[in-house]
């Protein structure tokens, strides 16, 4: 043992080269994270500078209502011989073209990018209704007969495997599933079957058909629901499988059956996960163009899906004949075509010749969009930590 | 290999494991295991780590059908007489009558009383004053009675863990079941909260018939009048506990009772 100098210290460092790359591995590994948050720090930013103006004015009410309560237009901009650019919708150009008796210098017409983004709003608001509403019934059914009834093998497995693969499906293809079975061959109910229906089947007072339901939110709706159910089945299963497996035991200890333990002991305390990874898969089916580019989503649609021509009542009619008629109302909501803030934008950058206009109505639909997820992604948050106070264990 | 003490013939045993072989897979973890438990006895299970007494107790009430790979090879347990896993046994039936506490207390994050009515609300009874009554009574049973009486809508999950563990007593014995299982009820809780547990189930003695397994075995000398012990999935040795701990007549009883045996 040499003896211990006072002024030579045994731990003291050196330059050899295992120091150089653990700095080298630090550097390179902490440079990635940071251009991580950058690039995210870049998108946002960019939407943020480009479409909050959209969004926002200066003056009160200081939110463009406009752009958030009209349904889309085509914008008329009209160039005076002093070089004011008048923008309008068809009317306003018809109006101001006579004021100036025909002296101004041109009139630029763009579509889609005048008015409101109110339908896009709408119509996303609903295929995520019909999507999560069945993604849930269906993915926490399924989750549910994985975790807590099936047993672990083949089976088990197998259904692991195509969830997996489910998930990696590109969602186009989804798009097109979506296209062959819900438009074109999903069965209704019908008094008289249509050409095209692949099979018919007389009830009676009814025919089953199985013709399709169109391109409408049920079908956008349904196919979305396919493109997030991996995610909802696997988040759910996970949710379930956190929940002690103590609670399942002295649950059927107590005289339990399987469905009670569920239903009392495993299912109230996976809901607060369960509800929040629905609420990413919104976000997710929220966000997917492909799915409902040829079941649900129209490029233009000058009404709200509850905006239909119905035959006016006579003036006696009755109760329950005003009441049958805002049922198929409400109804018919689902099986109108919708336009789609995801296609909305699509269409926006890539269908129309591009300007300053369209650009505007671009970012301002971005800006939104972003806007409208971020909330949910933070309602999540929310209720994640709300429920989670109330459930611990 | 069971001693038969003069009780044991005098009267039926209340439960009896018959050569029992029991299996996870291909994993046997008991072997020929031929047991009695008297009625209103109190019946310790002891021995080392994996050696197949808490899947003996878990047998008991068919809670290891939870467990996939769980099976009884061969042999019966049986209750009264009735084979446990003949095809026609309703397990819920079998488990209202058998209670089982277990070694991590876990109350549901639920309110005091929705805990302890728990397994009468499964069984279907509604009456709002009929489950006040039982909560009242299986708490008062299990000592818990004063300490909760003010703050029965609380949360269990606020109690302590003594009071957690005697909340999941009360839930068990809400049931009036026969038989209450205990799976190392103390392993969890400190000294104190032990004495208590230990005191309640010395209160109980007589109106069910008690099985625990237990590490610890001056809480068997303290509370089992008769005390089995395991080793590698066999019975060694059951005898009256006193006799067990002072007079062992296999080598390897006396090694682990003493201590030795690691």
């Amino acid at each position: 043992m040499k003896p211990a100098s006072s002024t030579e210290n045994p731990f003291a460092g050196d330059q050899s080269g295992i120091h150089r790359r653990e700095a080298a591995a630090r550097r390179v590994l902490r440079t990635g994270s940071y251009l991580v948050v950058l690039i995210t720090a870049a998108i946002l930013l960019h939407i943020f500078v480009k479409g909050a103006p959209v969004v926002f004015q200066p003056e009160w009410p200081f939110v463009n209502t406009k752009f958030l309560t009209e349904l889309p237009a085509t914008l008329h901009v009209i160039e005076d011989k002093q070089g004011h650019h008048i923008e309008t919708d068809v009317s306003g150009a018809d109006v101001i073209k006579k004021q100036l008796g025909g002296n101004f210098a041109s009139e630029k017409t763009i579509s889609h990018s005048g008015g409101g983004i109110l339908g896009p709003i709408v119509g996303t608001a609903l295929l995520v209704i019909v999507s999560v509403s069945v993604a849930l019934i269906l993915g926490v059914s399924c989750a549910i007969y994985l975790s807590e009834y099936a047993k672990k093998g083949k089976f088990l497995e197998t259904v692991r495997l195509a969830i997996l693969n489910l998930a990696g499906v590109p969602s186009v293809v989804f798009g097109l599933f979506g296209l062959g079975a819900f438009v074109l061959t999903a069965p209704k109910f019908v008094d008289v079957p249509a050409e095209r229906s692949v099979l018919a089947i007389p009830l009676g007072f009814t025919t089953l058909s199985f013709e399709g339901w169109d391109t409408c939110v049920l079908s956008g709706g349904f196919t979305l629901a396919f493109v997030i159910l991996p995610v909802i089945i696997t988040a759910s299963e996970q949710c379930l499988q956190a929940v002690p497996q103590g609670f399942r035991e002295t649950s059927m200890a107590l005289g339990a059956t399987r469905w009670q333990t569920i239903r009392y002991s495993v299912l109230p305390f996976a809901t607060p996960g369960i509800l929040t990874s629905s609420i990413l898969g919104i976000s997710r089916a929220a966000g997917e163009t492909a799915p409902i580019m040829f079941t649900a989503a129209l490029a233009f649609k000058d009404k709200l899906p509850w905006q239909k021509d119905l035959l006016p009542l006579p003036a006696d009619a009755s109760i329950f004949a005003h009441w049958e008629q805002s049922v198929s109302r409400f109804l018919g909501i689902f099986t109108e075509s919708v336009q789609a803030l995801p296609y909305h934008i699509y269409t926006l950058a890539a269908k129309i010749p591009q300007n300053e206009y369209a650009e505007r109505a671009q970012y301002g639909s971005v800006f939104v969009f972003l806007v409208l997820v971020a909330s949910l992604a933070a309602v999540s948050v929310w209720l994640r930590i709300h429920l989670r106070k109330k459930y611990q264990w | 290999m069971a001693a038969a003490t003069p009780a044991s013939v005098a009267e039926d045993p209340l439960i009896k494991v018959e050569r029992l072989n029991y299996a996870y897979g291909d994993h046997q973890v008991l072997f020929d295991v031929d047991l009695n438990m008297r009625s209103e006895d109190v019946t310790a299970l002891i021995g080392p780590s994996g050696c197949g007494k808490s899947t003996l107790l878990r047998a008991i009430n068919r809670i290891n059908d939870l467990v996939d790979s769980a099976r009884v090879v061969s042999g019966r347990i049986t209750v009264d007489g009735v084979d446990l896993y003949a095809p026609e046994v309703d397990v819920v039936r079998l488990r209202r009558n058998v209670g089982m506490v277990f070694q991590k207390y876990n109350p549901f994050p639920r309110s005091i009383f929705e805990n302890a009515v728990y397994g009468l609300r499964v069984a279907g009874i509604k009456n709002r004053h009929d489950l006040e009554e039982a909560a009242e009574r299986s708490l008062k049973a299990a000592a818990l009675w004063d300490e909760v009486k003010d703050r029965l809508h609380e949360t269990a999950t606020s109690l302590s863990g003594g009071q957690q563990q005697r909340l999941c007593i009360a839930r068990a014995i809400a049931l009036q079941p026969r038989i209450l299982l205990m799976d190392e009820p103390c392993a969890a809780l400190d000294p104190v909260a032990t004495v208590r547990i230990e005191e309640l189930i010395f209160q109980l003695r007589g109106q069910y018939t008690f099985v625990i397994v237990t590490h610890n075995m001056e809480q068997a000398k303290r509370i089992a009048d008769r005390t089995a012990f395991f080793c590698k999935g066999r019975l060694v040795e059951v005898d009256d506990t006193m006799t067990l701990f002072n007079r062992p007549r296999d080598p390897l009883t006396e090694s682990y009772v003493t201590g030795r045996l690691t």
